[in-house]
């Protein structure tokens, strides 16, 4: 009962201060939609377009995250179990890393096209290098002792591998999911400048051509919402996963 | 413990290692003893004197750059289960619990074993190690003594017949130090082992050995071989004694001198 008081009381306090903002004419009311209003906007929004644009949104989301975490893990590993390649692979990473996934737009569609591809790149773009950094920062600090141990006590490579380094990894790699994820939400909207019809970003483009705030706040508080469940649900997993850590990142 | 045949000799090894800087670090000089079966033997010196590199030597992680480190008259070629290592940062497995950690060797296939007699091996030194309620806990939960005594259960569990032990109880406090050593004490006459103790305290190694090797300065050689002539089982009045106080003494001030030549060294 009280935990959900203090769950809930940040979101009102939010709540409050919006209201607060529309109606002290600090700010030109029109300009500032009220939560009513688009809490309005949304149910009318989920009877039309809305839940297509979820989808499209999270699958482009999913998709591109999936397959950059797919190659981010193995190389992430590589890097960071293998000193001297890091020397030479991660002024590379951090040269591509540095570039924001909205400058490469116009190259993504000249060699992707328009369509899912070119925004399924996008996004595999930018969960690809903030999970490979997150990857090899971990696999990097662990303690070489671990493996020492297991050899004193028998075990083969083999063995090391799958009983020592892959634990020790798990972590790893979901922290490098979660924040793949985050970056990932953050890039969407760029990755549906490219001509999308579909998506929240497509949603949120559409309606600022048209001037019409309330529904580029449905837009946005989507995109919040989602990342925020997708986490929730990452976190779950962590705690089954990795219930061993000090502390769940 | 009675002393048996050789089992661990140390013919003429030296070491040197490459330093960052290109030059040569000569860490481990000429150095040449034999460690036998059943026997405890505590090598001590000053910090940094290549202590830890000849017990690496003697682990398999390592090879000296001269002479030879033989294990019943073959050179040592790499780690294995017949030496049990207990490490100065324990390194108990942080994703496996207190009874997984111990398991861990007895899964692997270098000795594999039914599920029995597993069960009956965890059990066994659990109880040994005071650890019986913590068997489903996570090692964090652990204190540093608890941590220490899991790390020694686990290498135990996979019966080898050399325990090689880095400075093992260096981070605990004063009681739980002797306590550890008492209780290494009653294992170890339970079922014989081969001993090689790396340590800084002079207390402990003449409270533990058979005999300690007083090693010098970098590039270590050996002091002195001293034996000791305490008869096992040790009780802690031991350490009240005037014989004990005598030889305590005696390495103290040999450990002491050493202590100060190495001071000289880093000062020039």
């Amino acid at each position: 009962m009280r935990r959900a008081a203090l769950i809930l009381a940040p979101w009102l306090a939010l709540l409050a201060g919006w209201y607060g903002i529309h109606y002290s004419g600090l700010i030109n009311p029109a300009l500032v939609p009220t939560p009513h209003e688009v809490a309005k906007r949304f149910v009318e929004l989920m009877r039309d377009r809305l839940p297509m644009d979820i989808l499209m949104s999270t699958r482009r989301v999913f998709l591109g995250v999936l397959c950059g975490i797919a190659l981010a893990v193995p190389v992430g590993f590589v890097l960071g179990w293998y000193k001297t390649i890091r020397t030479f692979i991660d002024p590379l990473i951090n040269f591509f890393r540095a570039l924001p996934p909205i400058a490469l737009i116009p190259l993504v569609i000249v060699y992707f096209g328009v369509d899912e591809l070119a925004k399924t790149v996008i996004l595999f773009y930018a969960s690809f290098f903030a999970g490979v950094i997150v990857m090899y920062e971990g696999i990097s600090q662990i303690s070489p002792i671990y493996v020492r141990v297991a050899r004193t006590l028998g075990a083969t490579d083999g063995e090391i591998f799958r009983k020592v380094i892959i634990p020790l990894a798990v972590p790893h790699m979901l922290t490098a999911l979660r924040v793949a994820l985050g970056v990932a939400w953050a890039t969407l909207v760029a990755s549906e400048l490219i001509a999308a019809q579909q998506g929240l970003g497509a949603l949120i483009q559409n309606a600022g051509s048209f001037f019409q705030l309330d529904i580029i706040y449905v837009g946005i508080i989507c995109i919040g919402f989602i990342a925020l469940l997708m986490d929730l649900g990452l976190r779950t997993l962590a705690r089954r996963f990795v219930s061993w850590q000090e502390r769940i990142a | 413990m009675s002393i048996g045949p050789p089992r661990i000799v140390f013919d003429k090894v030296s070491v040197r290692f490459d330093t960052p800087a290109g030059g040569q670090m000569h860490v481990v000089d000429d150095v040449s003893y034999h460690i036998h079966d059943r026997e405890f033997v505590s090598v001590i010196g000053p910090s940094g004197c290549g202590k830890t590199t000849m017990m690496n030597i003697v682990a398999g992680f390592m090879q000296p750059t001269a002479g030879t480190v033989a294990l019943d008259g073959q050179p040592i070629s790499g780690p294995g289960p017949d030496r049990g290592v207990i490490f100065q940062e324990y390194g108990v497995f942080p994703w496996l619990s207190v009874r997984e950690n111990i398991a861990f060797g007895l899964n692997l296939r270098a000795n594999r074993t039914s599920p029995e007699e597993r069960e009956e091996i965890c059990q066994r030194y659990m109880r040994l190690m005071g650890l019986s309620d913590f068997a489903d806990s996570w090692p964090r939960m652990l204190s540093g003594g608890m941590r220490q005594r899991l790390a020694l259960a686990r290498a135990y569990a996979v019966k080898p017949h050399f325990l090689l032990m880095d400075e093992p109880f260096g981070a605990l406090d004063a009681q739980t130090r002797t306590a550890m050593q008492d209780l290494l004490l009653e294992v170890l006459a339970a079922e014989g082992k081969t001993v090689m103790l790396i340590t800084h305290s002079v207390e402990e190694a003449v409270y533990l050995s058979n005999r300690i090797i007083v090693m010098t300065a970098r590039p270590t050689r050996i002091r002195e071989i001293i034996e000791v002539p305490f008869s096992y089982p040790r009780r802690e009045g031991l350490h009240e004694s005037k014989e004990f106080g005598e030889l305590r003494a005696h390495v103290r001030g040999l450990v002491m001198q050493e202590y100060a030549q190495q001071a000289k060294q880093r000062q020039s």
